[in-house]
């Protein structure tokens, strides 16, 4: 019995799914392990077969966190932590609507993501059990900032130990934003890329769940309950297109994965969403391979230079499988200029009061510039994923701004100020 | 010239368990040949069946992504330190 006497729902005991190559498509039994050891694919969890889908219904009737689409997550059995992590509000957006010439715009809201401000709360949500139910003695993260945030926050609710890498000169928002929380935080001499294959070594030698490395399969799939929420938060429907920043290139295909396996649910019927992905010009190797065409399949990796951290990595390790599923999706892949940026946040933020992080100036960017290229079009109904908060790094925005003047506490100052402005 | 090449686990399998390997040869390229010639199981985890780099397994010279030099045309001193580690990670 609960303390309020009513009967306590059993719980069922959370066992991760196996492991299959997107490779080879060998099988392996569930483990913290994110290579095929037979051709160095990636490995992705598999479903049990005959698993029983819910409906709407009992979707709606759930709790409001991404668990509430756990049979569509890597477990079998209850989330033991993170619990609370995921259904972000979707919000309309009528005058930035009316800035791209669309039909509708929705800005997707993981900037209020519980508990660290960005979508890596998703993706870390489902690590953090895969790391519980194997059973390993601390976690960690490469990171650019949001992932590091992400993961020292939960790890700090879940009492797991954490060991943050980041580049050494990150933003300091982000820095304190982890070691607030009282995780390790190690900074790098590097570039993010420099970061990420050291943290390949660590969790290769000291068995701990790096989360985007040893733990990625499982991590990966939390980012699909984004294409979930924004279909039900539409009324059981799909947009036309969504809009997404790419950093490893991963959040794309996952949401073009969440809106196909709601289609073969049942769930949402119709076309699926063309998939749009997003780059700083300062760091687009992304958009580098789509621009070769097709008969390009090895990513060109790049030195980041752009104001865009949470997303600037030069060597993205889903950047083929990020443009394949634009293209099969008939979505587009542009790179904004630097200069776009800040002009991007101040537009969301003076169109609909949000204040985005460096990388929603980038999907705000790009879909002006998608607007401007044709790839948006009236009849369109889309989806902004706002991926992270702005309070986390105003630094780039601050450096335009004027910082306001400062007057005497008297009327007659601000009497002159009020005749200035509405001369 | 002899070039120290570390390998991460999934492969160490491939070679006795050893993830510490000697490797031979003037250019990253020609290190690799050597090691696969002396581990035929580990050959074609290192390359593929032109000699060419796999796009998901990256060389590290010295801490440098090869990609950023001369690929495995890119020449090696004594002592160097060759890391392979699988394009897995991300933000």
């Amino acid at each position: 019995m609960t303390t309020d006497g009513t009967a306590a729902t059993p719980t069922i005991p959370l066992a991760p799914w196996a492991l299959r190559c997107r490779a080879c498509e060998a099988d392996h039994p569930p483990a913290p392990v994110a290579i095929c050891p037979a051709c160095l694919g990636p490995l992705d969890p598999v479903p049990p077969v005959g698993r029983r889908l819910p409906s709407r219904e009992e979707i709606a009737a759930r709790p409001t966190s991404l668990w509430r689409y756990r049979e569509w997550l890597p477990f079998t059995g209850d989330p033991v932590v993170s619990t609370e992590v995921g259904y972000t509000p979707l919000l309309d957006a009528p005058e930035l609507a009316r800035c791209l010439g669309v039909r509708r715009v929705w800005i997707k809201g993981d900037l209020f993501s519980v508990p660290s401000l960005s979508f890596k709360d998703r993706v870390v949500a489902t690590a953090l059990n895969a790391a519980r139910a194997f059973g390993l003695s601390a976690v960690g993260c490469a990171s650019t900032g949001n992932l590091g945030n992400a993961v020292a926050a939960q790890a700090a609710g879940a009492g797991i130990p954490a060991w943050i890498f980041i580049p050494e000169d990150l933003e300091m928002g982000k820095i304190v934003g982890s070691a607030v929380c009282g995780a390790r935080v190690v900074r790098i001499r590097g570039h993010y890329d420099d970061v990420n294959r050291l943290c390949t070594q660590v969790a290769d030698r000291c068995g701990w769940g790096i989360v985007n490395v040893n733990l990625r399969g499982y991590y990966g799939e939390g980012s699909k309950t984004m294409a979930f929420e924004i279909a039900e938060q539409l009324g059981w429907r799909l947009p036309t297109a969504v809009v997404a920043p790419m950093a490893g290139g991963s959040l794309v295909t996952k949401l073009a994965r969440g809106f196909q396996e709601f289609r073969e649910a049942g769930l949402v019927s119709g076309p699926a969403p063309r998939v749009h992905g997003v780059q700083a010009a300062g760091c687009a190797p992304i958009i580098h391979l789509f621009d070769r065409g097709e008969g390009s399949t090895a990513i060109e990796p790049v030195i980041p230079a752009t104001i865009a951290r949470s997303i600037a990595i030069g060597n993205p390790p889903d950047g083929l499988y990020a443009v394949r599923t634009i293209r099969e999706s008939g979505g587009w892949a542009v790179a904004v200029p630097e200069r776009d940026l800040v002009e991007g946040m101040t537009r969301l933020a003076r169109t609909t009061g949000l204040f985005a992080e460096t990388a929603g100036g980038v999907t705000v960017g790009g879909a002006i510039h998608l607007a401007r290229r044709g790839h948006l079009t009236a009849a369109d109904e889309v989806v902004l994923c706002i991926t992270g908060h702005g309070f986390k790094t105003p630094e780039p925005v601050a450096a335009v701004l004027p910082p306001g003047p400062v007057i005497a506490p008297r009327f007659r100052d601000v009497q002159n100020l009020i005749d200035k402005e509405t001369k | 010239m002899t070039v120290t090449v570390h390998l991460p686990t999934v492969l160490a399998a491939l070679a006795d368990g050893r993830s510490e390997l000697a490797g031979s040869g003037d250019t990253v390229g020609a290190v690799v040949e050597h090691l696969a010639d002396t581990w035929p199981r580990l050959a074609p985890r290192l390359r593929d069946g032109d000699g060419a780099p796999y796009p998901f397994v990256t060389y590290y010279l010295n801490d440098e992504d090869v990609r950023f030099a001369d690929g495995f045309a890119t020449p090696v001193r004594d002592g160097d330190e060759l890391v392979l580690v699988p394009a897995i990670a991300g933000g």
